[in-house]
């Protein structure tokens, strides 16, 4: 997901400063300011550049901007059969105001669908988030180059699988028909078949999230790890600091700021769990279990043709994904990290 | 944990050692302590569990594919112990017919979009490198908004349907050709190399595209391989798009007809015959096509590793 990233800032800059951040400090920016040649004149200088950014951003505005407008059909009674063309429809539909609205909120589907989600955020909070940070401490205590290569290599390639191959290896192992059940059932037992089952479906998509994404979660970590400057534990080590302190004052500490970055990422983007992956299983679940707000919008919208009422359920969704970004960032602040954006 | 903490801090510059030596432990500072065998057990132990987590599922799934009808049925089903190597699911698959379709049409979808997305990406990262151009902080900050909100899949629904794109390829590239986290890797890269070099070669008579294209591209190989290969797995590994856009069963990319064969336990279209009559086991098939969409991916990748701190650094701890 590409939420995993920040604006730039001062402060991230000065964290772990490279060349590129430098440009930015504020302090020339004042200055270059002043000296600042007329518009038309940075115009002539700059088309080139503006030109080049053109695609990207027309791009943008065309599949990102636009549709925030397509989200009046949650205002209106949607009827995709007006005419052909969706920006049609939308004009000649029936508005409602707020009806789609009431009806979700009284709608136990949707609130089903929003237990789940957070069930399973809280699940991943505390079963997946440490998990990377782990595997990075040990990697980062591996002193031999070669097997530091070669365990990260072997980690990060699921993250490069897609949710479908994942889901499939999964069901192949341990479906219904899969490997464990067979072991299982050759030495007496009764097959077990994890892929469907409804009470345990929350842990089965969280360890799918650990095998595909913890591996490549390590990086950031690494990155932090990295940075540490080596006279630190020499000082700590100097002034009688064994193995299990200079873990606890210095490499903790260094790793501090990224794990608040990133828990306030994953806390902003709480209501979005995986969606393609669910949505893969939703069927053999059944959506009693498996339901999300995204599988839920998909199921009303794209399978049932109720866009009216998916697109309710999606801006319910993305307004309170908003605020939690918000909140997120405001607790980190109050914890004195920098957190995703400063005030 | 035991960690063994500082040793020389920068494991992205690994140091090169002599080749007999590659696999032995670099010299320890004097103030470090010698790892305890328990210790050093123990996270051996974790650490290859970790990695065979990883590789036991896909080697059955390899082995699986090789194997002969005969050998599936013995093992009752999946086979972990590869035993006469066949390669008749492969023979079948790639004989013409729905998974050969469907592995064409992904591969053209993968290259012809990240040639897109790229050219776009790079053209757009550079463009906004120059700091001090004009506007480069507004556009930056449009580009950026896009990572905190989403406009919601039903109006992007509408719009894609409303442009004409349904049952169309494009459909599969144009709403998800740009990825501003690539954007931003790419722009911090370009803004890392010195300005002196691209202020000399303005001075000898360089415009912004020339630039680029002759300094600035090939001195950021690297992370042009990483970002690359982001999107270029992105395409290869997309199948939500094609399953709301798409409706003709010829048009599907590989991973739609993995999941048609995988999770619904259909054998593919002209397939049915060749099971039916004993040569080939179904399963053996779905490891094949599951081999199929992983192996481009599994190849890839590893040849990239070392430039992905590089990259997800700037663009993650950075922005």
């Amino acid at each position: 997901m590409s939420h995993s990233t920040v604006p730039r800032s001062r402060a991230e800059a000065d964290m772990t400063a490279t060349p590129a951040a430098s440009g930015d400090a504020t302090g020339s920016r004042d200055r270059r300011r002043a000296a600042r040649p007329s518009l038309r004149l940075r115009f002539g200088r700059d088309r080139v550049l503006l030109l080049m950014t053109l695609p990207a951003v027309v791009l943008l505005l065309l599949f990102n901007y636009l549709p925030i407008l397509g989200n009046i059909v949650a205002f209106e009674d949607y009827d995709p059969y007006v005419s052909d063309n969706g920006v049609v429809s939308i004009l000649h539909s029936p508005w409602v105001g707020l009806a789609n609205f009431q009806q979700i909120f009284q709608d136990s589907a949707f609130w089903n669908a929003m237990w789940n989600t957070l069930v399973l955020f809280v699940l991943q909070l505390v079963l997946y988030f440490p998990v990377p940070i782990l595997l990075a401490l040990l990697i980062n205590s591996v002193v031999r180059p070669r097997v530091r290569a070669v365990a990260q290599a072997v980690l990060y390639l699921p993250h490069f699988f897609s949710w479908v191959l994942v889901v499939a290896v999964f069901q192949q192992l341990l479906g219904g028909a899969g490997l464990f059940s067979q072991l299982m059932r050759q030495h007496g037992f009764d097959g077990l078949d994890i892929m469907t089952d409804p009470d345990t479906f929350k842990f089965l998509v969280t360890a799918q999230s650990v095998w595909k994404d913890a591996g490549w979660g390590i990086i950031v970590f690494l990155a932090a790890l990295a940075s540490v400057s080596p006279d630190l534990y020499e000082a700590a080590a100097m002034d009688g600091a064994g193995r299990r302190r200079r873990m606890w004052h210095v490499t903790l500490p260094a790793l501090r700021p990224v794990i608040a970055l990133l828990l306030v990422l994953r806390v902003g983007d709480a209501l979005t769990v995986g969606f393609e992956q669910i949505l893969l299983q939703r069927d053999a679940v059944g959506p009693g279990a498996s339901e999300v707000l995204d599988t839920f919008v998909w199921w009303n919208g794209v399978r049932n043709q109720d866009f009216g009422y998916a697109a309710a359920a999606g801006l319910v969704k993305g307004v309170v994904s908003i605020g939690l970004v918000l909140a997120a960032n405001k607790v980190a602040h109050l914890m004195g990290e920098q957190g995703v954006y400063r005030k | 944990m035991t960690a063994v903490l500082g040793r020389p801090a920068d494991p992205a510059a690994d140091p090169v050692v002599d080749r007999p030596r590659r696999w032995a432990a670099p010299p320890r500072p004097a103030w470090e302590e010698k790892p305890g065998g328990a210790g050093l057990a123990g996270k051996s132990l974790v650490l290859t569990l970790a990695c065979l987590g990883v590789l036991f599922p896909l080697w059955i799934v390899l082995v699986t594919s090789l194997s002969s009808r005969k050998t599936i049925d013995e093992a009752g089903g999946l086979v972990m112990v590869p035993k006469g190597i066949t390669f008749v699911a492969y023979r079948e698959l790639l004989s013409g017919g729905q998974v050969t379709r469907a592995a064409l049409v992904s591969i053209v979808v993968t290259l012809v979009g990240t040639v897109f997305s790229m050219t776009v990406s790079v053209l757009c990262a550079y463009g906004l490198s120059r700091s001090g151009s004009l506007g480069h902080r507004w556009i930056l900050m449009v580009l950026m908004a896009t990572m905190f909100f989403s406009a919601g899949l039903i109006p992007t629904y509408l719009l894609v349907q409303s442009l004409g794109l349904t049952d169309t390829y494009l459909a599969l590239i144009l709403p998800s050709a740009v990825s501003v986290f690539n954007i931003l890797v790419l722009r911090g890269f370009f803004m890392g190399i010195s300005p002196e070099l691209t202020d000399s070669a303005r001075i000898d008579g360089a415009g912004d595209i020339r630039i680029l294209w002759q300094i600035v591209m090939p001195l950021s190989r690297a992370v042009l391989a990483v970002i690359t290969l982001f999107y270029a797995v992105g395409y290869w590994s997309a199948w939500f798009n094609a399953s709301l856009y798409l409706n003709e069963q010829d048009m599907m990319p590989l991973q739609n007809v993995m999941i048609q064969l995988v999770q619904k336990q259909e054998a593919p279209v002209g397939l049915g015959q060749a099971i039916k009559t004993g040569e080939l086991s179904g399963l053996a098939v779905q490891m094949a096509v599951m081999v199929m969409a992983l192996l481009p991916v599994a190849v890839l990748s590893p040849f990239v590793q070392k430039h992905f701190r590089k990259g997800m650094l700037t663009g993650a701890v950075k922005g």
